[in-house]
């Protein structure tokens, strides 16, 4: 076993070439995986919303959209990006930018769904309470439903964000200097050490994904506890 | 410059043959592993479900650690990495066959077995507990019980989160195309590579994936409807 090659190479892991090259490895996977999160959290709650309108006008575009996207893999919306886009602007997009625009379009339409999925579990008289006190209805979206059905959505936004967090590897294939490019470029360099440079990466994505997986379970335990004193 | 549409070029002749047998490939290592995927997953689920620790310890361990390693990484690790850890005679054995679809068919295996172990556990929690109770009092051992009264109603319930499990299977497949597989993805980017037509090339390996996944979709649909009697929002 070469475990040299990996203690070598851990910082190259970790940060990329950063101080004297480009920012890399984990910490663009980091970078990568909370800006898609981000970007798909507003994305997802605006299809969300329009998915549950009673206006069809609104309502088709967004079930359009999440269907297509979810009936496509991943690597299918990352290559729309990256190949099209020169057909579109007229000129290529960045690795990163390309990849992070279709994690979030991807991801977006799982929000969405986790967001319609929330408002709908909410007692139908709390809309209707509300729109009797006189709120209009955008209103008592966002002062009633929003608050009370994004709170109970937290552990599957967090799921989510697991999901996302694995995403960011298919980064990797139009080039994007993530934590499973420097995996490969280690190992193209190296062809002594796949298994233990590759059992280090899975690792390092395990402890990332395994710790929101245990949070998300927390919050989930807690979250109901709060709605059982409630009741 | 003006872009030229040319879907004619991409759906036929020498490229619409490379789109099906890309479909060929991606319908064959996709069936593969549904099969393979959904044995080893109901194996970790009743492991999981047994009272012996050291069992319970191993199948927890393996669905946290398949769950939350990207599948990209574990395709990696099977093509590059498991050399050194398989056995030389697996080796040989996979080297004389196809070794990148042996590679593709053993990550997509183990990834969705250890979604699958989740859902068929959910599953079985679903069945009350009386039931194993009273079919180990009628003088039925735990497998025997499990085989002929837990799981026959469980997986009646599991089926359609099982089939959600095969078709992200399916679109997962689309990563093979990383080892060298040649799937519907691996001919959709190298029709791209040849032509520069990525669009029409894209979209009609888009709109495959679409039709397999709305068809199962349609299925689970109805499914719900008779079997379970749920109505589908």
């Amino acid at each position: 076993m070469h475990w040299d090659i990996v203690f070598r190479n851990f910082d190259y892991f970790l940060i990329g070439a950063y101080p004297k090259g480009p920012l890399g490895g984990l910490a663009m996977t980091v970078i990568l995986a909370v800006g898609g999160i981000f970007g798909a959290f507003w994305l997802g709650l605006g299809v969300g919303l329009m998915r549950i309108s009673k206006k069809p006008s609104l309502r088709w575009p967004a079930m359009t959209f999440i269907e297509i996207i979810r009936g496509t893999p991943l690597l299918m919306v990352v290559f729309w990006f990256y190949f099209l886009a020169p057909v579109v602007f007229g000129h290529t997009l960045p690795e990163a930018e390309s990849a992070l625009i279709a994690l979030i379009v991807f991801t977006s339409a799982y929000i969405a769904e986790i967001v319609r999925a929330g408002v709908e579990a909410l007692p139908k008289g709390q809309m209707e309470a509300a729109r009797g006190t006189g709120l209009s209805h955008f209103q008592a979206m966002t002062h009633i439903i929003l608050p009370q059905a994004l709170f109970n959505m937290i552990p599957s936004f967090v799921n989510q964000f697991v999901s996302l967090t694995k995403d960011t590897s298919l980064a990797f294939i139009i080039g994007v200097n993530e934590l499973t490019k420097a995996a490969t470029q280690v190992n193209n360099r190296t062809l002594t050490a796949p298994t233990e440079i590759f059992i280090t990466i899975a690792v390092l994505y395990f402890i990332i994904c395994y710790c929101l997986t245990e949070f998300s379970r927390y919050l989930e335990r807690r979250i109901n506890r709060y709605q059982a004193r409630g009741r | 410059m003006a872009y030229q549409f040319d879907f004619g070029q991409v759906v036929s002749g020498e490229y619409g043959q490379w789109i099906l047998s890309g479909l060929g490939v991606t319908l064959q290592i996709s069936g593969v592993s549904i099969v393979l995927s959904l044995v080893l997953g109901t194996v970790i689920a009743v492991l999981r479900l047994s009272k012996v620790k050291p069992l319970v310890w191993f199948a927890a361990s393996f669905t946290e650690f398949f769950r939350n390693t990207p599948l990209l990484v574990q395709i990696f690790f099977w093509y590059f990495g498991s050399y050194s850890v398989l056995p030389e005679s697996v080796n040989q054995w996979l080297y004389a066959r196809d070794f990148e679809f042996a590679c593709g068919v053993i990550a997509l295996t183990f990834y969705t077995a250890a979604f699958i172990a989740e859902e068929i556990r959910s599953g079985i929690f679903s069945i009350p507990k009386n039931q194993l109770e009273a079919s180990r009092a009628c003088g039925l051992s735990f497998l025997q019980a499990m085989a002929y009264v837990i799981l026959p109603q469980a997986f009646r319930v599991i089926i359609p989160p099982l089939i959600s499990q095969f078709l992200n299977l399916i679109k997962n497949s689309s990563l093979v195309m990383t080892i060298g597989v040649m799937d519907l993805t691996y001919m959709a980017r190298q029709i791209e590579a040849h032509t520069f037509h990525g669009f029409e090339a894209f979209t009609v390996s888009t709109l495959i994936y679409l039709t397999i996944s709305l068809i199962v979709s349609l299925g689970v649909n109805l499914y719900n409807r008779r079997v379970l009697h749920v109505r589908s929002r």
